[in-house]
């Protein structure tokens, strides 16, 4: 019998609509998996009553011949998403324990697609890191490792770090990864899977705990094209619950899915090229724009000039948004709660706050607190909404003379646990080529592309128009098919 | 122009006032969420997953609260902004679960404006014009409740997201009755314009009143900020402490400090909150969870053509059109429901009684009702009976001394005058046989009055028609007993 783990979201979908094997069977296998992979700590809590119950009832619907579009796939929810009655932290202590009575939209359209949860993904807490090394939880381990024998732990990156990890091990078909500013591009670009974050305003922000509002987007993380595709029909729609999603009908994205790009136009931005960029990122680069244009598509070199821009920008809009969005963990009403014997309402504020956040979250608050404060809010927030608007521009004006844009997805391969905490800016320049899409709230996807000299896994980026997902998917499709992007972790765990 | 001054030992001073008036939205529901908003319900009964900022939960707004908000400002004359946008506050408070109120710092949803009060309703010339600095959307925040718990204090999130209208005006109000005038009147314009209920003891509505004083003709002092004052009286109360307390410290040496202060209505005084230094630094910026605020040509026609008479129209309408005096006009037109009720009697009436109804209603019915200690809302007597009972009077029926008995009937009975009438024989007679009958009699039992009169002691006439009216119970046509009697006497 085949492993059924080694299968993909719509491989499920189409196996069990076929009668080829039961989702309980799926579901089963995928809970070992999950149980068996535990050193990888990719999961916060396992749910497998919750998978076994989705399982059982895609087994009924298909022999009651109504099966929905994801019955019978079992998959992992980044923990930041709300999810009625099962623990939602965020990966912070100040929401241990936390259990919404409220379930956010995005997992919500998944379960009611008939697909079930194995568990909550571990992240970065509260979203902030890319390496998902500021969880509560503890660090997740990439199931990568590098060739040269030496068996050190290296990062799935972050965010979504937990849920690129349990796609790349195998503990689950497909995940959600949310994506701020790359925390879905970045982990998939390790990890060697696909992830994509769409149109800001595709998928619902309801019950999706808050980082930055302006930038945050769910999105799938899966094996390939494919899979993204339907995982992110299921997960996308306007919702009357927030205010900023877009009220536009869902398109069919998998059944437009097509690999002939024959014709598209796809810009090179040369600000892309950076110094300091191991040789091996331009290396797989020039190979997948050699792939394109083999896919027929006419390669233009294009400029965004205000690249260099982008990542102070968001640090500046992601923090200053998250000083506030995070005011509301105050011990007052649930999460954490420290009050120090006869404290006053301050010094509750002050203990559930520095003990409930972590460093890295404690940072961005202190940095968006002090670019909105007063004297300094002109200086910068309202300097880097300016420059936000240009970089957009850039991005407008590059869209009117090519279709798609084609960069690196993070500036190296997985770095190695530990090795980046100690220098918070090193850290933070992982995100500087996925932030530009992210502050002009366009599609972008990452795809893998090959390994480096250590064995590891790198990525390419594929930016769109706003709401061309069906474009970067089509390409990324090319572009999977060429680079046929096979490699796959030794399982050690 | 007030000529209000504080007479202190340096000589004269003049008070600068301006107002920042909290509006409580008339809505159903709150401002970004779909809880009700209903007054005095049990504590944390009316709050939504939005308003007790869980993980994840995002504001929508209501449309109804910007509809209103649109329509006060339009009712101030004061320019609408098509474009707006919602900003957070920030600051950390337990009875502010978002720890940011979502307001409007940057771009309000109303601009400039202006409201006409008028210091003495018996005079046009006391008009005076109050401007509007701008009208914008607010969240209200949650109550601490300190008396529940001997070491804890607990929170009632009810008013928590609550839509209020944040009405600042211009630093134009030179005394506490022109401040106390100005609230009077925008009470009555939104009350006119149904976008709040104006119910300041139940928090509806509530004013922070910034007051600096100079001498005349000096520039503007520093300005003090008394919060959340929450009656007319006390406000008049506050600036009136405050102005004085301004003098007393400006005039012996010392300097106002730009500050908070909050009004203690038991000691009648205001008292310092926290000062400019320590003053809280709320870090604005653009709500990223909302969408700036676009209002269409076709929204704004709707809001407009929606406006009722406001009371400055209606006033002038009623003197010029209806006839009434000044006074009478501004009486019946400063509160809606009075406006409303006088106009529900004319629709009955008909309005070319406008003045006589109008004399009814301020001198009969208000004296009843104030005697009674009720108000015209809940009056035992309706328009409806009121227009039936002034139509008794025009056609000859009653009479003005038995209007009077059947209104007294009416308020005790809640019957309607014709049932009274019918029932106790109030018609007045003009039955010319029945009241000569009684003339003669009445001649005839005063026969020496008679010859008096006839002897030239015009005065006696008065007599005669009393003793008539008496024999006939007060039923007599007034009119024409005097005609009759006139004939009789000679």
């Amino acid at each position: 019998m085949t492993d059924l783990t080694q299968l993909g979201v719509a491989q499920i979908r189409d196996g069990v609509r076929d009668g080829d094997f039961k989702a309980r069977d799926v579901a089963e296998a995928f809970i070992a998996q999950v149980e068996k992979g535990r050193a990888l700590n990719a999961f916060v809590i396992e749910t497998p009553e919750h998978a076994l119950a989705a399982a059982d009832a895609a087994d009924a619907a298909r022999a009651s011949g109504d099966l929905k579009p994801l019955s019978g796939v079992p998959l992992g929810i980044k923990d930041l998403f709300a999810t009625k009655g099962y623990q939602t932290t965020a990966g912070s202590n100040m929401l241990k324990g936390f259990e919404p009575v409220y379930e956010s939209t995005v997992s919500g359209n998944l379960f009611a697609a008939g697909a079930g949860m194995l568990g909550k993904l571990n992240m970065d807490e509260f979203a902030m890191g890319s390496s998902n090394e500021t969880s509560v939880f503890g660090n997740v381990l990439s199931p990568w490792r590098r060739n040269d024998g030496g068996n050190a732990g290296i990062t799935p990156g972050g965010s979504s770090g937990g849920s690129a990890s349990a796609v790349a091990a195998r503990l689950a078909p497909g995940v959600t990864g949310t994506d701020t500013g790359g925390s879905i591009r970045q982990p998939a670009a390790f990890t060697g899977i696909s992830g994509i974050k769409p149109t800001y305003g595709r998928c619902s922000r309801f019950g999706m705990v808050a980082f930055a509002s302006s930038l945050d987007q769910a999105g799938p993380m899966a094996h390939d094209v494919r899979d993204c595709a339907v995982m992110l029909e299921a997960m996308a729609g306007f919702d009357r619950k927030d205010s900023t999603s877009l009220d536009l009908p869902v398109p069919n994205w998998e059944a437009n899915l097509s690999s002939d790009i024959r014709g598209k136009r796809i810009g090179i931005p040369k600000e892309y090229r950076i110094d300091g960029v191991p040789a091996e990122i331009d290396a797989v680069w020039e190979q997948g724009i050699a792939w394109l244009r083999d896919a027929g598509a006419e390669i233009v070199d294009v400029s965004l000039p205000h690249t260099r821009y982008a990542l102070p920008t968001y640090y500046i809009i992601a923090p200053a948004e998250a000083s506030s969005n995070l005011a509301r963990y105050d011990g007052v009403r649930y999460g954490q709660r420290v009050a120090p014997e006869n404290g006053n309402l301050t010094e509750m504020y002050e203990a559930t706050r520095a003990a409930g956040f972590g460093a890295e979250v404690k940072r961005r608050i202190m940095i968006g607190t002090y670019v909105l404060s007063a004297g300094f809010y002109d200086a910068y927030f309202n300097q880097a909404q300016k420059v936000r608007a240009l970089i957009a521009r850039d991005f407008h004006q590059a869209f009117e003379s090519v279709d798609l844009l084609l960069t690196p997805t993070a500036p190296s391969a997985a770095f190695g646990l530990g090795e980046k905490t100690a220098d918070p800016i090193a850290m933070y320049l992982n995100d500087v080529f996925a932030v530009p899409a992210s502050l002009a709230g366009l599609p972008a996807m990452a795809v893998p592309a090959g390994l480096d000299g250590q064995g590891l896994p790198l990525g390419l980026q594929l930016i769109g128009r706003p709401l061309d997902e069906q474009g970067v998917l089509n390409a990324a499709l090319a572009f999977e098919e060429r680079a046929g992007f096979k490699a796959r972790p030794e399982a050690w765990w | 122009m007030s000529t209000y001054r504080i007479h202190g030992a340096t000589g004269e001073w003049e008070v600068v006032i301006g107002l920042e008036v909290h509006a409580q939205i008339t809505s159903s529901a709150k401002l970004f969420s779909g809880a009700a908003t209903e007054f005095g319900a049990e504590p944390n009964s009316q709050v939504s997953l939005v308003d007790a900022a869980m993980p994840g939960m995002l504001p929508v707004p209501n449309q109804e609260c910007i509809r209103q908000a649109v329509r006060t400002g339009m009712a101030l004359e004061a320019k609408i902004n098509p474009w707006s946008r919602f900003d957070r506050k920030n600051y950390f408070y337990a009875d502010l679960p978002q720890g940011y109120q979502i307001s409007q710092l940057y771009h309000p949803i109303v601009g400039e404006g202006e409201i006409e009060i008028l210091l003495d309703e018996k005079d046009e010339g006391s008009a005076k014009t109050v401007g509007i600095e701008r009208i914008h959307i607010e969240q209200d925040a949650g109550k601490l409740m300190h008396d529940q718990h001997p070491s804890f204090s607990y929170v009632d999130l009810n008013r928590s997201g609550v839509a209020l209208m944040e009405i600042v005006s211009k630093p134009d109000m030179r005394s506490p009755e022109e401040a106390g005038a100005y609230v009077r009147k925008l009470r009555s314009i939104l009350r006119y314009v149904g976008s709040c209920d104006g119910n300041m003891e139940q928090g509806s509505m509530r004013a922070d009143v910034n007051v600096s004083v100079r001498k005349p003709g000096a520039p503007f002092g520093t300005r003090t900020e008394t919060k959340n004052v929450n009656s007319v009286r006390f406000i008049m109360a506050a600036i009136e402490y405050e102005a004085n307390r301004q003098v007393d410290v400006l005039e012996s040496g010392g300097t106002i400090v730009q500050e908070t202060r909050l009004f203690d209505p038991d000691k009648v005084e205001t008292r310092s909150l926290r000062s400019k230094e320590e003053a809280h630094d709320y870090r604005y910026f653009p709500d990223p969870d909302l969408l700036p605020v676009e209002l269409t040509d076709d929204f704004l026609a709707e809001c407009r053509e929606s406006l009722p008479e406001l009371p400055d129209a209606k006033r002038r309408r009623y003197e010029a059109v209806l006839g009434l005096t000044p006074y009478n006009a501004a009486v019946l037109t400063a509160e809606v429901d009075t406006a409303r009720w006088f106009e529900d009697l004319l629709a009955q009436l008909g309005e070319e009684h406008a003045v006589r109804a109008a004399n009814w209603l301020m001198s009969d019915l208000f004296g009843a009702l104030n005697r009674l200690g009720r108000s015209l809302v809940d009056s035992p007597v309706t328009p409806k009976q009121a227009a039936e009972l002034l139509a008794l009077v025009a056609d000859g029926t009653l009479s003005g001394t038995l209007s009077k008995q059947v209104f007294e009937i009416m308020l005790e009975t809640g019957q309607d005058p014709g049932a009274i009438v019918e029932e106790r024989g109030l018609k007045q007679t003009s039955d010319t046989g029945a009241i000569e009958k009684v003339i003669a009699e009445v001649m005839a039992a005063n026969a020496d009055k008679v010859a008096e009169y006839r002897g030239g002691k015009d005065k006696l006439f008065g007599f005669f028609v009393g003793q008539t009216m008496k024999a006939m119970a007060g039923k007599g046509n007034p009119t024409v007993v005097n005609e009759l009697l006139k004939k009789a006497l000679g």
